[in-house]
């Protein structure tokens, strides 16, 4: 239980990009119709991959966004983080010019920056030399210049850095800014996560792995998490951020609030690079961290928005963790994977599905996982099978599992005042 | 390059400067100085490679730092190419 003097952390505003449509209305809808965003890639050409789907995000018009100038000195990454931190900013209907710019932060994840910038660079190290590199190279490239180009885009003067835990980063992103503002270290705090990882050299190294769905004929049915034949994610791209503001804040402003942040959970499995940890066991504990740190009980929980990555060892062993926390409750609670449509968006993954728990909390409405159509003796739970389903939605726990054993888990709730 | 008259450069590097700065073009003439159109350091550096590229010239750090004006580049390009 947070102790008197500890603010409480609630969401004001919610930014999108992603395979399922750009903007917080078209996502919420297109996950609750169990539409997919997955397709034949189209970023370059993928004959020679074993894989050759993606969830791309259609229609990105970075003008939209950002002056040629700036469109010019900023990868992909960073446009998609910048765009995702103007539309929150606007949803939240939050005047920064009437803001201490002191006392608003950022906090954004990202598994990997700007790569896309990196390989195009380094064919031109290869085919021209080193006079040839753009002067912009590096501050496009590193991880921290989405966080960067935010403040330099709108202002913020508050505490700003980058958080990586491959697909783990967007959560830990926001349960680090949640302690942050719990602190009182700021008011305000945009956080949340980027990757646009749908590159060459990246989908190759996934393929290599063995990671990826190959899938390729039907692409819309290749990500189907906890299904019998799962083979693997798809990679996606996208960026989602959330205004964080203490209450005090909020309520001053008269903002409306979507949930509160009341949890988070950060442990380590430390057992391997991509693997994880075959019993669930530091998984599980960032769950019961979580829950802890919100003074609520497992049989409160009435939804939990699975990592669900679809592939072979997340979704069995996810499961294995859910049942270690929830005991018999486990399952009675509606567990559900956003992936199935969106596919895997690495470091953005934790802040697109934050925000869906924040619309779930707000509307009572769960999002399926669709695809769902051979049960696996080892992942049996009501995983909301190709359906949305309308249900009270008081609690909602969200799970994130990085590359390198990285747990992060955020418990969302209803605000009831 | 050397039948390039100075217009023909002036319009080649006017365009290289609306595409890297983001200014419009009615906005760039002789006179206009890099520092007038918001060009920071990195900025600067990215127009003399793509000066350097297209015209098919060298330009070294010291002849580089006193191209402060659309101008003073139209020339050096005619006097070097």
């Amino acid at each position: 239980m947070l102790p008197e003097s500890k603010q409480r952390v609630v969401i004001t505003g919610l930014g999108v990009l992603s395979p399922v449509g750009i903007g917080k209305e078209a996502y919420w809808k297109a996950l609750l119709r169990g539409q997919s965003g997955i397709d034949r890639l189209t970023r370059f050409d993928s004959s020679l991959y074993d894989s050759k789907i993606a969830g791309e995000v259609k229609d990105f018009v970075p003008e939209q966004f950002l002056d040629r100038k700036e469109i010019r000195r900023t990868d992909r990454f960073a446009q998609f983080g910048v765009a995702a931190a103007k539309l929150a900013v606007g949803d939240a209907a939050l005047e920064l010019g009437e803001e201490d710019p002191e006392n608003i932060g950022v906090v954004i994840g990202s598994g990997i920056g700007g790569i896309e910038t990196l390989c195009e660079q380094h064919s031109v190290l290869l085919s021209k030399g080193p006079n040839r590199i753009s002067p912009f190279f590096i501050p496009m490239i590193i991880s921290n210049m989405a966080a960067g180009q935010i403040a330099i885009c709108l202002g913020p003067k508050g505490p700003n850095f980058t958080v990586v835990t491959a697909c783990a980063s967007g959560a830990n992103a926001i349960g680090e800014a949640y302690l942050m503002l719990r602190r009182g270290a700021a008011e305000v705090i945009l956080a949340g996560g980027t990757e646009t990882p749908i590159v060459p050299v990246a989908m190759a190294g996934f393929c290599s792995m063995k990671a990826v769905s190959t899938s390729n004929d039907e692409p819309q049915r290749a990500s189907r998490p906890f299904d019998k034949n799962r083979d693997g994610f798809v990679i996606s791209e996208g960026a989602g951020v959330l205004v964080l503001e203490t209450l005090g804040h909020a309520s001053a402003r008269g903002a409306r609030v979507y949930g509160e942040v009341a949890g988070y959970g950060c442990t380590a499995d430390g057992y391997h690079i991509s693997a994880p940890e075959p019993e669930g066991t530091e998984a599980a504990r960032a769950i019961r961290i979580a829950l802890e740190d919100a003074g609520i009980s497992p049989d409160r929980v009435d939804y939990i928005n699975a990592h669900g990555t679809s592939t072979e060892l997340n979704d069995k062993i996810e499961t294995l963790a859910i049942k270690k926390v929830f005991g018999d409750h486990a399952y009675k609670v509606p567990v559900s994977s956003i992936k199935s449509m969106i596919g895997h968006s690495l470091g953005a993954a934790g802040a697109l599905e934050a925000i869906a728990c924040a619309l779930s909390v707000s509307t009572d409405w769960v999002p399926p996982t669709i695809n769902y159509e051979q049960p696996d003796p080892e992942c049996d739970l009501d995983y909301v099978p190709n359906q949305a389903r309308q249900c009270p939605v008081r609690v909602a726990v969200s799970n994130s599992f990085g590359f390198g054993g990285h747990n992060a888990v955020l418990v969302i709730k209803k605000f009831e005042g | 390059m050397a039948d390039l008259n100075d217009q023909a450069i002036f319009e080649k590097v006017r365009s290289i400067i609306v595409e890297q700065l983001g200014v419009e073009e009615n906005a760039v003439a002789l006179e206009t100085s890099f520092e007038a159109m918001n060009a920071d350091s990195l900025d600067i550096v990215e127009l003399i490679m793509a000066l350097e590229e297209t015209f098919g010239i060298e330009i070294p750090d010291e002849a580089a730092e006193k191209l402060l004006t659309v101008g003073t580049a139209v020339e050096y390009i005619k006097a070097n190419s």
